[in-house]
């Protein structure tokens, strides 16, 4: 179903959005694993610890827990951290 | 302190089976954790190579403590550095307490389900001792009900504790304790119709394992018409 950035498939090792609890804290002073969050590509709208997460070499990936579609990657830099979230709509805290 | 990582270092290291290691570590400033939280752990080589795991807190309360349960998964890169080679006084990084959604608080009303498999078992000790040490009025306004599966008997974590403080049912995979009423299996529809509460609107179901076992188990409760708003499910890895 799902790919890895790199094209592997990563089934197995899905997690939950529970797991992006630790890589977010270092962007949002907020738990935005409580929050809802709206799925950009099917509308679907579900709590973030709800998505469906793989861990990368590259960084942090998560999908919508029904289309699929990515929601946002986190990406650890010696500099920081960045999230990009194109994936999705809105987040309701 | 979430935001951060803090140096923690290993107060005490206990067996807990074969294959499986508690771990307590002191971190200056760590407090407020909720059961079920989880902490990430980063592990530093000498030559600069950097690894982080997520280890759900086994237990919570005492201030500036964390209490860990890992599981050596053969050939993983960091839980057999943690169950095998730590020792009292070694340091490494952690940050947390995280996640508020895959918890339990005494405040919380209602019945609850627990189902771990394996390790998963760890996140979901945690509430069963939050429960108990609240005292007898919260375990009375939140029934909770924990069905344990584990691969034979040895290789259960916690089982006095557990047996002691919830109404637990032990589901062997692998091998069973002589004379066993149910054989060595897999959980099935119809160990959840025997031993798991019925849906309810005030039942929460907190499911904690390998993927492929929340996977099995989240889908065995959804057919037997439980609410998915209402099953929480924290998948902690491993291929199918
Ligand atoms: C929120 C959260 C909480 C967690 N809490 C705990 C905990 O309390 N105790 C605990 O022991 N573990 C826990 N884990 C799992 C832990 O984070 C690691 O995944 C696990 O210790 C394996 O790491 P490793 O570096 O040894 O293996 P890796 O080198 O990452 O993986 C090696 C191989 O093992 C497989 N694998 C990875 N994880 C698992 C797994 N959990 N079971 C079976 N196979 C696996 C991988 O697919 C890979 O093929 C938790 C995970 C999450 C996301
Ligand atoms: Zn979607």
């Amino acid at each position: 179903m799902t790919e890895s950035p790199d094209g592997g498939a990563l089934d197995g090792n899905a997690l939950d959005g529970n797991a992006l609890a630790g890589p977010l804290a270092a962007v949002y002073a907020f738990d935005v694993t409580r929050a809802l969050a709206r799925c950009a590509h099917c509308g679907d709208v579900s709590v973030v610890a709800c998505a469906v997460v793989f861990v990368t070499a590259m960084g942090t990936v998560a999908r919508c827990r029904e289309c699929g579609e990515v929601l946002l990657v986190v990406v650890g830099t010696p500099t920081g951290t960045s999230v990009a979230a194109r994936g999705v709509a809105w987040v309701r805290a | 302190m979430t935001e951060q990582w803090h140096v923690a270092q290993v107060v005490g290291t206990t067996p807990v089976t074969a294959s499986a290691r508690a771990v307590t570590l002191a971190v200056p400033g760590f407090a407020g954790a909720v059961a079920g939280q989880h902490v990430d752990v980063r592990l530093t080589a000498p030559d600069g190579y950097q690894a982080a795991r997520s280890y759900s807190l086994a237990a919570v309360g005492a201030d500036e403590r964390v209490e860990l349960a890992v599981d050596r998964v053969p050939d993983g890169e960091v839980s057999p550095y943690l169950v095998d080679e730590l020792r009292v006084g070694d340091r490494m990084e952690v940050r947390g307490p995280l996640g508020g959604w895959f918890v339990w608080r005494p405040e919380d009303v209602g019945p609850v389900q627990l189902v771990a498999g394996g390790s998963g078992i760890v996140p979901l000790a945690a509430m069963v001792r939050a429960r108990r040490d609240a005292g007898p009025e919260v375990a009375a306004r939140a029934p909770f009900r924990l069905l344990y599966s584990v691969r034979t008997p040895q290789d259960a974590f916690f089982a006095d504790e557990l047996e002691a403080a919830v109404d637990l049912t032990w589901a062997y995979t692998r091998r069973t304790p002589p004379g066993w009423p149910r054989p060595a299996r897999r959980l099935d529809a119809a160990d959840l119709a025997a031993s798991t509460f019925a849906p309810s609107d005030d039942l929460t179901v907190l499911v904690c394992g390998p993927t492929a076992f929340v996977e099995t188990v989240a889908g065995l409760l959804l057919e037997a018409g439980h609410d998915p708003a209402r099953v929480k499910t924290e998948r902690f890895g491993g291929a199918s």
